[in-house]
């Protein structure tokens, strides 16, 4: 398979561009952020995603979506890093889509992918407890009772967890932190007796959640995919998650650097545009070839998560620890080289930096991929 | 795409079949290599066979027109060559910068005739080119160039001095950057031009680098005599072909590292630093650096992989091998520097048989010369700041 984008995806990024960039520029965010807003992002603007069928991008056909693959929701991820969009696309429509589809029943996904794919559920993933990305250390404990299991633990860094109609919830039913075997993933009611959602406020207005879970009954219908062996399930699915957000990263590095190019040219200091200067053109053409070479290795693993899973894992890892360190590079020469302005609030970059520094902890960052790759090759 | 299945197919069987075992292990040495040329010798029979069948197939050049002596293959299948020789193991069946360097240039400026005459020699692997550019004052400043051709008749006569000509004392034939021009601005007075090495005149002299090695040579040039049909493209526009050419050039240079050391780093780093249970290295900065290179290594593989099918798009900017070449050579010097430390004192033998002649050490202190040659990284950086950034000034 080639490693350009085919006339579809072109398409496709250029309708999806066009919306975000219109709909939802940075000012977008901004805006959400000065007023407190408590839902975090547009109710409205979801509403058109989902006539676009963007929200029902991975959901299958015949569930009411379009089908499509990893490299498409890659190409919308994309454009949301260019704008910061805050966006349920990420929890519900890539993670939650992509839980159900591969791990629910029937009756789970007859149930929840129509919805997800007509916008009225919003879902999240429920991984993280400690500080670093660790879904093997999973402590969360799920004990048999009746005809289920009951649910208790902390879950933390939910993304969307205080807007989600449906928390899908990992947790330990067997074993102990650390094994493969023994983790159990659940869609929980976040109504549920027993579970508390605090909205965590985090530093690049985007949307988190810590949640507490004191003998949640969950019913064992509830389980999505098999008791005790949902760890390929869920890794399969955060790899998914992964090749998502290295796509927002590489939007978010594509525009940082495109602004500070564009201010490269414009600001002018010892009577020259400082993009004259040799020391600027260097450290700005390395980032350039930076990103375009994570560019391919991102657009490389999205293609190899649609058509060859076995390569997938290595892909990912290679895409994920990539995207965070070119991120970080591009977030921080950007505040350089746009000097005292680069600090304020009133410029964008700033947020851009805030939120490349999230995605790098989402779903592992740099070290976390670059270890995963070292123990995969077995050294 | 039924099609490319078939042909992938057809491909891999026909490798499998006519592919010899031991060309299909990892070089160890430049005898390895197999340049062509009229004084050349085979390092082995298989190495014979090998290249002989892919002279015959018409694959020693896949992508190269059959008039040309190559296989007419389109950018896919070629590409699917390539995927399927990778996947066996298989070496190059040839070398040359010929095939890297000139040829992509004549195929471009040459004239029908200079096609017919030089391509299908080169792809025979009969003649063997090396490359005429920089000199003792140009090296980054390449268009500043002195050798000077001054026209006699249907001739010109060529005077002057090249350095760093790679593999000169080997080659047949040069091809040459020359002033024809002194009274123009620098870049408007050069021509590219062609000639035999055993021309009157022409003489040779290997460099001794700091690998031991004598890869590169100064060539003088005392009153040679060529025909002017000998110039590719327009005279006093040479420049253009040059700047051509090392786009090629540096595509090549880029894609260096790729050639692999034969077993994975994190074995081979094992060997000397050991592993605990787990398999993991005892040195975690080692274990880090490597996967850390590991990771940089396969997205520029993607990148290669990006830039071909780009190019095959029509999307590709002319100046983008120039970022390629930045990122695979400083890439293949860590590569180096990782093997160097993973070796610990073994890397260090310069003689011994059991360091095959300081194979490793000497390759590494080789690799330095990848981000000089083809254009400086700082060179290749000002090009991408001001052809692809539209950057302002000098």
């Amino acid at each position: 398979m080639a490693l350009v984008l085919t006339e579809e995806q072109s398409m496709l990024r250029d309708s999806a561009r066009g919306l975000i960039s219109d709909k939802a520029p940075v000012a977008h965010l901004r805006g959400l952020r000065d007023a407190k807003d408590t839902i975090g992002f547009s109710r409205e603007l979801w509403k058109t995603f989902a006539e676009m069928g963007f929200s029902g991008l991975l959901v299958p056909d015949q569930f009411g979506g379009s089908g499509l693959g990893c490299v498409e929701a890659g190409i919308v991820m994309e454009e949301i890093g260019r704008t910061l969009m805050p966006s349920p696309f990420l929890a519900t429509s890539v993670l939650a889509a992509s839980a159900l589809t591969r791990g629910g029943s029937e009756a789970q996904k007859a149930q929840h992918l129509p919805k997800i794919a007509d916008g009225s559920l919003l879902a999240a993933l429920a991984i993280d407890e400690g500080a670093k990305h660790r879904p093997l250390q999973t402590k969360l404990q799920a004990t048999r009772a009746g005809n289920g299991f009951k649910l208790s633990g902390d879950k933390a860094f939910v993304v969307d967890g205080h807007t989600a109609d449906l928390l899908i919830v990992a947790a330990r039913s067997a074993g102990s932190a650390g094994d493969k075997n023994g983790l159990t993933l659940f869609l929980v009611d976040p109504r549920a007796k027993g579970l508390t959602v605090e909205r965590t406020a985090m530093v690049d207005s985007h949307n988190a959640a810590r949640i507490v879970f004191e003998n949640v009954e969950v019913n064992a219908d509830h389980v999505l995919g098999e008791v005790d062996q949902g760890f390929a399930l869920l890794e399969g699915v955060l790899n998914i998650g992964r090749g998502a957000v290295a796509s927002e990263m590489v939007g978010l590095s594509d525009e940082v650097f495109g602004r500070t190019v564009t201010y490269l040219k414009e600001r002018k200091q010892f009577g020259k545009a400082i993009g004259e200067f040799q020391a600027l053109q260097h450290r700005a053409a390395e980032l350039y070839i930076d990103i375009e070479i994570t560019r391919a290795a991102v657009l490389k693993a999205l293609q190899a998560l649609d058509t060859d899973t076995a390569k997938a894992a290595t892909a990912v890892s290679v895409a994920k620890a990539r995207a965070g360190t070119t991120a970080t590079r591009a977030v921080q020469e950007g505040v350089q080289m746009h000097g005292g302005m680069g600090m304020t609030d009133q410029f964008d970059i700033g947020f851009f930096m805030k939120r490349a520094r999230v995605c790098q902890e989402l779903f592992g960052d740099s070290n976390f991929h670059t270890d995963q790759l070292a123990s995969g090759k077995g050294y | 795409m039924a099609d490319l299945e078939k042909f992938r197919a057809e491909t891999r069987a026909w490798l499998e079949q006519n592919c010899p075992a031991e060309m299909r292990k990892p070089m160890t040495s430049d005898g390895d290599t197999f340049w062509g040329g009229r004084n050349t010798k085979f390092s082995s029979e298989a190495q014979r066979v090998w290249f002989e069948r892919m002279r015959d197939k018409g694959w020693t050049v896949p992508h190269w027109p059959k008039e040309y002596g190559g296989g007419g293959l389109d950018g896919e299948e070629a590409k699917i060559v390539r995927q399927e020789m990778a996947a066996i193991g298989a070496r190059q069946p040839l070398t040359s910068f010929g095939i890297s360097m000139l040829g992509p240039a004549l195929l471009k400026y040459g004239t029908e005739e200079q096609k017919k005459e030089h391509l299908p020699k080169i792809t025979a692997g009969l003649i063997r080119w090396c490359q005429g550019y920089s000199e003792p004052n140009a090296g980054s400043d390449l268009a500043s160039l002195q050798t000077r051709a001054v026209g006699d008749g249907d001739d010109y006569i060529i005077n002057g001095q090249k350095i760093w000509t790679s593999y000169a004392n080997y080659a047949d034939w040069i091809f040459c950057l020359v002033r024809t021009d002194p009274a123009a601005k620098k870049h408007d007075g050069i021509s590219f031009i062609l000639f035999d090495m055993a021309s009157k005149g022409v003489s040779t002299k290997p460099i001794l680098l700091i690998s031991g090695y004598s890869p590169f040579c100064e060539t003088f040039f005392d009153n040679v005599r060529v025909p002017k049909s000998h110039v590719v493209g327009t005279v006093n526009r040479g420049w253009d072909v040059a700047k051509y050419l090392l786009q090629h050039e540096r595509a090549m240079i880029s894609g260096m590292g790729e050639r692999g050391v034969g077993r994975p780093l994190g074995q081979i780093a094992a060997d000397s630093v050991g592993a605990d249970a787990q398999g993991k290295l005892d040195d975690a900065q080692l274990r880090s650096q490597i996967a850390n290179f590991e990771v940089d290594e396969a997205a520029l593989a993607a990148a290669a992989e990006r830039a071909v099918d780009l190019a095959k798009a029509g999307q590709s900017h002319p100046a983008f091998s120039s970022a390629m070449k930045y990122y695979g050579t400083e890439l293949n010097k860590r590569r180096y520097e990782i093997l160097m430390s993973a070796g610990g004192i073994d890397a260090l033998e310069w003689e011994s048989d059991r360091s095959r002649g300081g194979a490793r050490p000497r390759a590494w202190l080789r690799t330095k010369a990848n981000s000089i040659e083809g254009g400086t990284s700082e060179v290749m950086l000002g090009i991408v700041a001001k052809r692809i950034l539209d950057l302002p000034g000098a």
